[in-house]
């Protein structure tokens, strides 16, 4: 069985976690065991908890998922003694609009998650892992179950393994088509059967996680670092990035570009280099209007703030975030009415309706943004759409509500000219007679 | 009602990987993987599953109506999804769409007349660098054009 990759690699890349992309049958354990794997785990079987931790926070990973919180001080957060068992969860529900990582890592390398996960079980003391995996990625779960039965042939999964002692084993979930789930809280909450709905926190998943015991939620790459940190050090890991920002990260690069891809790049990698340089420069030869950095959530940045290190600080420091890795680049004639339009009929299908700030508001905005690209709008309805945004801002259990209005209110923001020349009834100048785009 | 050996397998697998106590957790896979055999999340599946893992048909009522994948009714035996979110939407997704409900003479969430195809316009799918993208059942497709998406529908009527 061969892997699935869909674009050419990078001379520019650096591969750590992609290193065994390409290679003949990557998904296999002789192939894992013959280029270094499961090394770490029989190394962190033998070190301290507290020692694989510190590795882990000396590596300044921080989580790939989004939120870009350091993994090491998540998992010290876990109640090592407490008589309850634990947890580890795999978050492979990715469903951010622009990214497309995960599952090249599950279909690629399968092992090498299995194996940041067990690390993380040696660390905290679980007995059990979930990998939770979007329904819609069947074929990736059933390479991952396939790994699981590798693993479990060999000795690498179940009780007393390789003699240490040690017992833990792994399971997948398949999801059933909600991005909400891609929310840890939520994840739980379908993990264990229910609708995806947001727990309050805290108690943070750390200590009530799944089945109400302490657990490591982290994201599918954010796990596929791991070995590598245990292998090589952590200082070698963060050396790679930036300050406070340790190792590579996937790109998932889309939209207007000559050569869209995922590919493996350094964190701080200057935006603008890597649109030009990796992704080949704008199609058709237009000049570049604006770029979302980390999938749709994150603010837009205009052509002239792209010149910028694409780390997790840099990004939040210029308003933005680097999100899950989701560079979503537009091109000149790129109507940012009709962007914002789309992005915001995204959230109103997708929230949960738990909270009404998110409920009414992603509706509301939706709302106003069909109504403005059809030339329905009026100039008022332009603070409207901020206002509306800004009372959903951190009034919401889970960051669905702020993960909408936040690019709503960039928008509006920094494209204002473009909403006003779509207003009192003047037609799309970019798109003038616009069809009916929201069938649903 | 009986599912297939290979099923029961499956569903053998799920519950022996529920801790104690939380059969619940196997319900969305149960629901899901019986779907896929099934073809929907009937009444009669309903009521087996709750039956097997102890719930009441409310606690399963409640999950079906949440995830999207999950329906009451059958697709076509090619559920064709359409993602037309933001990176499909800026390399042609949305006219990829307005092509494949044209090409297929009905619209979302229908049917065509011979149980053949079904089609859904869907939200992000994982696969934004290879846009636009859709799905048949479980295989994703990328960089769709709209004379790719018909040579897809020819494939596939005559696999039929």
């Amino acid at each position: 069985m061969s892997g699935m990759l869909y674009n050419e690699p990078s001379p520019l890349e650096v591969k750590v976690l992609t290193r065994r992309f390409g290679l003949e049958s990557p998904v296999r354990i002789d192939t894992y065991l013959a280029t270094g794997g499961y090394q770490a785990f029989q190394k962190a079987l033998k070190m301290k908890p507290e020692e694989i931790i510190e590795e882990v926070k000396a590596s300044n990973l921080r989580g790939r998922g989004g939120a870009g919180f350091p993994t090491g001080m998540k998992w010290g957060f876990v109640p090592r003694h407490s008589p309850k068992p634990k947890y580890i969860v795999a978050n492979g529900d990715e469903g951010e609009p622009g990214t497309c990582k995960d599952r090249l890592l599950m279909e690629n390398d399968p092992h090498q998650l299995l194996e940041g996960m067990m690390i993380a079980a040696v660390a905290v003391g679980a007995q059990a892992g979930y990998i939770y995996i979007r329904g819609e990625f069947r074929k990736c779960l059933e390479t991952v179950e396939q790994a699981i039965g590798e693993a479990r042939e060999r000795g690498y999964l179940g009780k007393n393994i390789l003699g240490s002692g040690f017992d833990f084993d792994m399971f997948t979930r398949t999801g059933a088509g909600s991005y909400e789930c891609g929310e840890e809280s939520a994840l739980l909450e379908s993990l264990e059967g229910k609708r995806g709905v947001p727990r309050i926190r805290p108690p943070f998943p750390a200590v009530v996680g799944a089945f109400g015991c302490p657990t490591v939620l982290n994201n599918v790459e954010t796990f596929c670092a791991v070995p590598h940190i245990i292998n090589d050090g952590g200082a070698a890991f963060a050396l790679l990035g930036t300050p406070r920002n340790g190792g590579t990260r996937l790109f998932c690069l889309s939209g207007h570009i000559n050569r869209p891809g995922v590919y493996e790049l350094p964190m701080g990698f200057n935006l603008l280099r890597m649109i030009e340089e990796v992704g080949g420069g704008i199609r058709g030869g237009k000049k570049l209007k604006a770029v979302i950095p980390g999938g749709s959530s994150c603010p837009v940045l205009k052509a002239e703030e792209c010149d910028i290190a694409m780390d997790f600080d840099t990004l939040a420091k210029a308003k933005s975030m680097l999100g899950s890795g989701g560079v979503i680049v537009m091109d000149e004639d790129t109507c940012m009415v009709k962007a914002a339009m789309r992005i915001l009929s995204f959230y109103a299908h997708e929230s949960c309706g738990w909270c009404v700030p998110c409920r009414e508001g992603t509706t509301w905005l939706k709302k106003l943004l069909v109504r403005f690209h059809a030339g329905e709008g009026s100039r008022g309805d332009i603070d409207l759409i901020a206002e509306v945004a800004r009372n959903m801002l951190g009034r919401t259990f889970c960051p669905l509500g702020d993960a909408a209005a936040m690019p709503a209110m960039a928008f509006v923001e920094k494209f204002r000219d473009e909403f006003e020349a779509h207003a009192e009834g003047e037609p799309c100048p970019f798109e003038p007679s616009p069809r009916e785009v929201l069938a649903r | 009602m009986t599912f297939s050996p290979q099923l029961e397998a499956r569903f053998e697998e799920l519950l022996r990987s529920c801790p104690p106590g939380h059969k619940r957790s196997a319900l969305i896979p149960m629901l899901l993987y019986a779907q896929d055999e099934v073809g929907a999340v009937t009444q009669e599946v309903v009521e087996e599953i709750t039956r097997r893992l102890g719930l009441k048909t409310m606690e399963a009522d409640e999950v079906v109506t949440y995830y999207s994948m999950l329906r009451r009714k059958p697709a076509g035996k090619y559920h064709i999804q359409i993602c037309t979110n933001i990176s499909c939407m800026l390399t042609g997704g949305l006219e990829l769409w307005e092509h494949a409900r044209k090409k297929l003479g009905i619209g979302n969430h229908e049917v065509t007349p011979d149980g053949l195809f079904s089609l859904e316009e869907v939200e992000c799918i994982g696969a934004c660098s290879w846009a636009p993208a859709i799905l048949v059942n479980y295989d994703f497709h990328h960089k769709v054009t709209p004379e790719a998406f018909d040579r897809l529908i020819d494939t596939l009527r005559k696999l039929s």
